[in-house]
């Protein structure tokens, strides 16, 4: 059992969430322009780390609210619970990732920040919706 | 006390040293890889091949499943291929010159609910025009086929009937893999376990080695089966996969006598359930819902499917866990598998098998292993190429293969 901490809830146990797959891969900003290898990227590719992973969950029977978590997938150790929107705490502290400068928001999102009110994310977020997709759309 | 022990039996395999070159390398020693070798040795004569393991032989998902053999499914593309393997099931035993113990005690998928009982017999009628064995059965006809079911209506989850493939059952699964093994060797195939290949090389777009921490390996072709690590090995050889990989877990209790006549699951309270020769209780349910490389998974995962046991089988409340597992399974969004080509010339892939790879063995073994030596799929693995994830023709299996993946 996971011991997942809550942005807005604190420490409860995983079964009072739901996981959400890998974070940080936003809705094509023109989906009419992707040829098919584009799309199923989009619709069926996602990353499958053996390692460091971020990854959305929901808290469903709490506050109902998305977040990130960077877990590593064979320990399964949380190493950062973030906002969505924010860019992965270990990758933020070196430049801005390259590639993109999408705006897109992750697909979960609205469009705006949720704010950080996270203690314990490891890095600050930056402006939301600067983050690079990753792994997606290639 | 004094008297010697007995003498070790014979080795039914050796454990020669890499080979500076093959004519193809199968990356992964579980049971998918050695039946692949097999055929690969006995249908196209390939016999200068190696099957690479990085740890143990079949130490992986080979080790760790619940056994459970049908063929039941509801697409035609998927009908085809397991019960092609369920034919080879029936033919193995005698053509290994091994009795692995495939029992075809029946498999039973029960029915909870109206939908269930919809989806149920529309299966029955798909299996029988495809010319899978099934049969639907009413509350009773599930009792006196399994007199230790709870069929009473004052369950949450009451049981309102039930598919039966007759000809499904189980195997001893590491007999099986041994199975294999033996006959690879025989037929000249290098089995080399603590390899674990670290990189591949390539000239141009194809592959023509395989770096190991046993050194380096050229080949003519590279046939993947490495179930939970295939994207590792994917991301080493430069394409992606379009799999999880997730831990799934199972159970066993203590040795008892033997009860439970058939297997029974149930994909809406969702465990399944099968008495093994020895006379443990086996047990198995969904994957956990997070990624995971761990070979193991949460607690709450196996209470909910004991929870699930415990009210089909009201005999079962008072056995014991005497040990749990849990395996890496490579899933995939429309929980069919992946036989085919990759983007990387001359390397081929079988994966994607989830949750039900053991039953598959056969016809995995069988296709691949046409696949690599023709460079082009079998009818039977034809429709599960990588290329279905983008022209769009799935063969989606969820819930419809009577068990949630």
């Amino acid at each position: 059992m996971l011991l997942i901490s809550c942005p807005n809830c604190g420490s409860r146990d995983e079964t009072e969430f739901h996981y959400g797959g890998q974070a940080h891969v936003p809705y094509p900003e023109d989906p009419a322009a992707l040829d098919d290898r584009q799309w199923a990227e989009f619709l069926f590719y996602r990353d499958n780390t053996k390692g460091a992973f971020a990854e959305r969950w929901l808290h469903s029977t709490g506050c109902r609210q998305w977040f990130n978590l960077l877990r590593d997938t064979v320990t399964y150790e949380i190493q950062a619970v973030y906002p969505m929107g924010a860019a992965r705490p270990d990758r933020a502290a070196a430049a801005p990732e390259s590639g993109t400068a999408s705006t897109a928001p992750d697909s979960t999102t609205t469009g705006t920040a949720a704010p950080d009110i996270s203690g314990t994310s490891t890095a600050p977020a930056t402006s939301a919706g600067t983050t690079a997709p990753e792994g997606a759309s290639k | 006390m004094a008297d010697l022990l007995p003498e070790h039996p014979d080795f039914l395999w050796h454990n020669p040293d890499p080979q500076k070159s093959y004519d193809a390398v199968i990356v992964g020693g579980g049971g998918h890889g050695l039946a692949t070798a097999y055929f690969l040795a006995k249908n196209h004569g390939m016999t200068n091949i190696a099957v690479l393991e990085k740890g143990w032989l079949a130490g992986g998902n080979m080790a760790r499943n619940t056994t459970i053999i049908r063929s039941n499914y509801l697409w035609d593309e998927s009908a085809a291929i397991y019960e092609h393997a369920l034919k080879l099931w029936e033919i193995l035993p005698e053509e290994l010159e091994y009795d692995f113990l495939f029992s075809q005690r029946g498999v039973m998928n029960l029915a909870h609910t109206l939908g269930d009982v919809r989806e149920s017999m529309r299966r029955v009628g798909a299996n029988k025009l495809n010319g899978v064995d099934a049969e639907w059965l009413d509350p009773q006809q599930v009792k006196e086929l399994c007199p230790i079911l709870n069929i009473s209506d004052n369950i949450r989850y009451p049981v309102m009937g039930a598919t039966y493939q007759p000809r499904a059952g189980i195997a001893k699964h590491d007999h099986v893999a041994w199975a294999f093994a033996r006959k690879c060797d025989e037929l000249g195939v290098d089995i080399i376990q603590n390899c674990e290949v670290t990189g591949f090389l390539k000239d141009g777009n194809r592959v023509v080695g395989v770096k190991t921490n046993r050194g380096t390996i050229s080949t003519e072709k590279v046939g993947l089966c490495a179930a939970g690590h295939s994207s590792v090995l994917a991301e080493m050889a430069g394409f992606r996969l379009p799999i999880q990989s997730h831990p799934l877990q199972a159970l066993v209790s203590e040795l008892h006598e033997p009860v439970h006549p058939t297997v029974v699951m149930s994909n809406h309270v969702h465990v399944y359930v099968s008495q093994a020769h020895k006379g443990e209780l086996v047990m198995g349910a969904g994957v956990d819902s997070y990624n995971g490389y761990g070979q193991r998974g949460s607690f709450h995962v196996i209470e909910h499917q004991m929870a699930a046991a415990v009210e089909l089988f009201p005999i079962f409340a008072r056995a014991h866990v005497l040990r749990t597992w849990g395996g890496i399974v490579d899933t995939t969004l429309d929980a069919s598998p992946i036989i085919g080509t990759t983007p990387v010339d001359n390397m081929f892939v079988n994966c994607g098998w989830g949750t039900g790879g053991f039953k598959g063995t056969p016809a995995a073994g069988l296709t691949f292993a046409h696949t690599i030596a023709t460079g082009t799929p079998h009818d039977l693995n034809k429709p599960f190429a990588l290329e279905r994830f983008e022209t769009g023709a799935l063969i989606d299996e969820h819930g419809a293969a009577a068990v949630a993946h």
